[in-house]
């Protein structure tokens, strides 16, 4: 499968942090607009920083393999540096992907900051945030024919 | 690693006797097929003989059998040609909801040159209900083209039922039929079908890339797509891919002789995977007719998780399979026959779209069998949307 890079393989075969966690701080789900994909982070945070984090997704190997690396790339960071990974971070730490598929890497970014988000939203008393039905991005490249 | 190929629809492996009868038109018998000269005769051969096998396999006569380039420019020359030379008669042109995307988009184009489609609903199993195309008939219709069996979901349609009520409706409408999926695996007559036209793609039955058929009932009146020459009747200009002709040709020779051992040898290797996934996961769904069936096609959705992913864990396995989900898609969009079949976007998302051939096994179908479900039940247990199920129950 010569569309996505060893690293994104080696992701979605082996996928880092996968599940959930019962009595999770923090919990950002997303559903994709585009393609009708689902992503599920959930955070465990201790001294403003993220202690543990797991995600479900339903989805494309890419989606699979962008949920796993951004639980990687944030996994003992601080709130303030998880807050700023970025889509595109996210998507070059799997040394790229086919752009098709960039849109899978913003719903990894965005249920984890959403995760964050939710946090923040306990903390300060005010209850669980809504749960997103879908992610904000613009989704462009789309030819009005369709191919099969 | 073996590698089995359940997605016959992409690429059937070329039988060596489509082979050789291809080899002397690459470099011995070069010529040009309209040339007077001695260099022209192989290949002329080539192209009677050809013409002769693929008249053979639609129960027609050879001078019907028109050569293009696919199964896709055969749906094209069928829809825009028939449009463009019927344009005075009327505008409007019949399909249904599950096409192919030669002919969708076909007629999508069409009417930006003004002219109207009706694309019929289908039922749960993908019939077209001829009472339905009855009632699209209009006085201005001048084509109806149905599918005969679908690519994504197999079912077999009753074109010869369309096709009287087509032609009994006195519009004078052409009926044409896409049997690019169809050919090769059930008869393709076309006196039966009672069709004008119909395409069909010899590289979904063990021939070559590179050509397409297409059958012109005599009278039937179309406008070419490529003018220039004489080639093809006049029809469809440009100087002939002799090899793969020859190779399209002698695949229909083959597909003639073996239609009914082609059957008998698909059906218990489709019907033990159907009942063996079927039975050994759960929230499991097959689409398209159980009994009006392509032997070779399987489709199944399976319920919270994705297509990509399970054809990527098959991919892993040595298991070439196909899906019809939005991920998959170029265009990030479920199965327009899915959609048709009332099958939701999420269900779609799980689509696992299988399609048989000779060189699979029943081994082979054990081996996928026993390889799906802990692929499903690994995917299933990174799902949200299995985990809220699970907790709903
Ligand atoms: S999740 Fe649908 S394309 Fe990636």
């Amino acid at each position: 499968m010569p569309v996505y890079s060893e690293k994104v393989m080696d992701h979605f075969q082996h996928p880092r942090n996968v599940g959930e966690i019962t009595d999770a701080d923090g919990i950002g789900e997303l559903g994709n607009p585009t393609c009708g994909d689902i992503m599920k982070i959930y955070i465990k945070v201790k001294d403003d920083k993220i202690e543990d984090v797991k995600f479900k997704t339903f989805g494309c190997g890419a989606a699979v393999a962008t949920s796993s690396m951004v639980t990687e790339l944030v996994k003992g960071k601080t709130l303030e540096e998880a807050e700023k990974i970025s889509n595109a971070a996210v998507a070059e730490a799997l040394d790229g992907l086919p752009p098709v598929k960039m849109h899978c890497s913003n719903l990894a970014a965005d249920a984890l900051h959403l995760a964050i988000e939710d946090y923040k939203s306990v903390k300060a008393g005010k209850g669980h945030i809504a749960k997103v039905e879908t992610c904000d991005h613009e989704h462009e490249g789309l030819d009005e024919l369709e191919h099969a | 690693m073996k590698t089995i190929n359940f997605d016959h629809f992409a690429a059937t492996k070329m039988r060596p006797e489509v082979k050789s009868a291809m080899e002397p038109f690459f470099i011995e018998e070069y010529g040009n097929a309209q040339s007077i000269h001695n260099l022209g005769d192989a290949p002329r051969e080539a192209l009677d003989k050809a013409r002769v096998q693929a008249a053979s396999l639609f129960n027609c006569a050879s001078n019907e059998v028109i050569f293009t380039s696919s199964g896709s420019e055969s749906n094209n020359l069928a829809i825009k040609g028939a449009a463009f030379a019927r344009m005075a008669q009327g505008k409007h042109i019949i399909v249904s909801g599950i096409e192919h995307f030669s002919v969708l988009n076909a007629v999508k184009s069409l009417t930006k040159l003004g002219f109207e489609f009706t694309a019929l609903p289908v039922d749960k199993d993908g019939f077209v209900n001829p009472d339905d195309v009855k009632n699209a008939m209009r006085k201005d219709t001048i084509l109806v083209s149905i599918t005969h069996a679908s690519n994504e979901i197999g079912t077999i349609q009753n074109i010869k039922e369309i096709s009287e009520i087509v032609h009994g409706f006195g519009s004078g409408a052409y009926m044409h039929t896409d049997a690019n999926t169809s050919c090769g695996f059930i008869e393709t007559d076309v006196k039966e079908l009672g069709v004008d036209m119909l395409s069909a793609a010899p590289h979904r039955f063990y021939g070559p890339k590179g050509a397409g058929l297409f059958y012109l009932k005599k009278g039937t009146r179309i406008m070419p797509l490529i003018d220039g020459g004489v080639q093809e009747f006049g029809r469809r200009a440009g100087t002939e891919n002799v090899a793969a002709i020859a190779g399209a040709g002698a695949a229909c020779e083959l597909a003639k002789n073996e239609l009914n051992k082609r059957r008998e040898y698909l059906l218990p290797i489709q019907k033990h995977i159907i009942d063996t996934v079927l039975s050994s996961i759960d929230e499991v769904y097959l689409n398209g007719s159980r009994t009006n069936r392509l032997p070779n096609n399987i489709n199944f959705v399976i319920k919270y998780i994705e297509g990509e992913s399970i054809l990527m864990w098959l991919n892993n396995s040595g298991i070439m399979v196909a899906s019809g989900s939005a991920c998959t898609s170029k265009i990030l969009k479920s199965s327009h026959v899915l959609t048709a079949i009332g099958v939701d976007a999420a269900l779609a998302q799980g689509s696992l779209l299988i399609s048989l051939g000779e060189d699979n096994t029943m081994e082979d179908a054990r081996y996928f069998t026993e390889q799906l479900p802990p692929i499903v039940q690994k995917l299933r247990e990174m799902s949200p949307l299995y985990e809220e199920a699970k907790s709903g129950k």
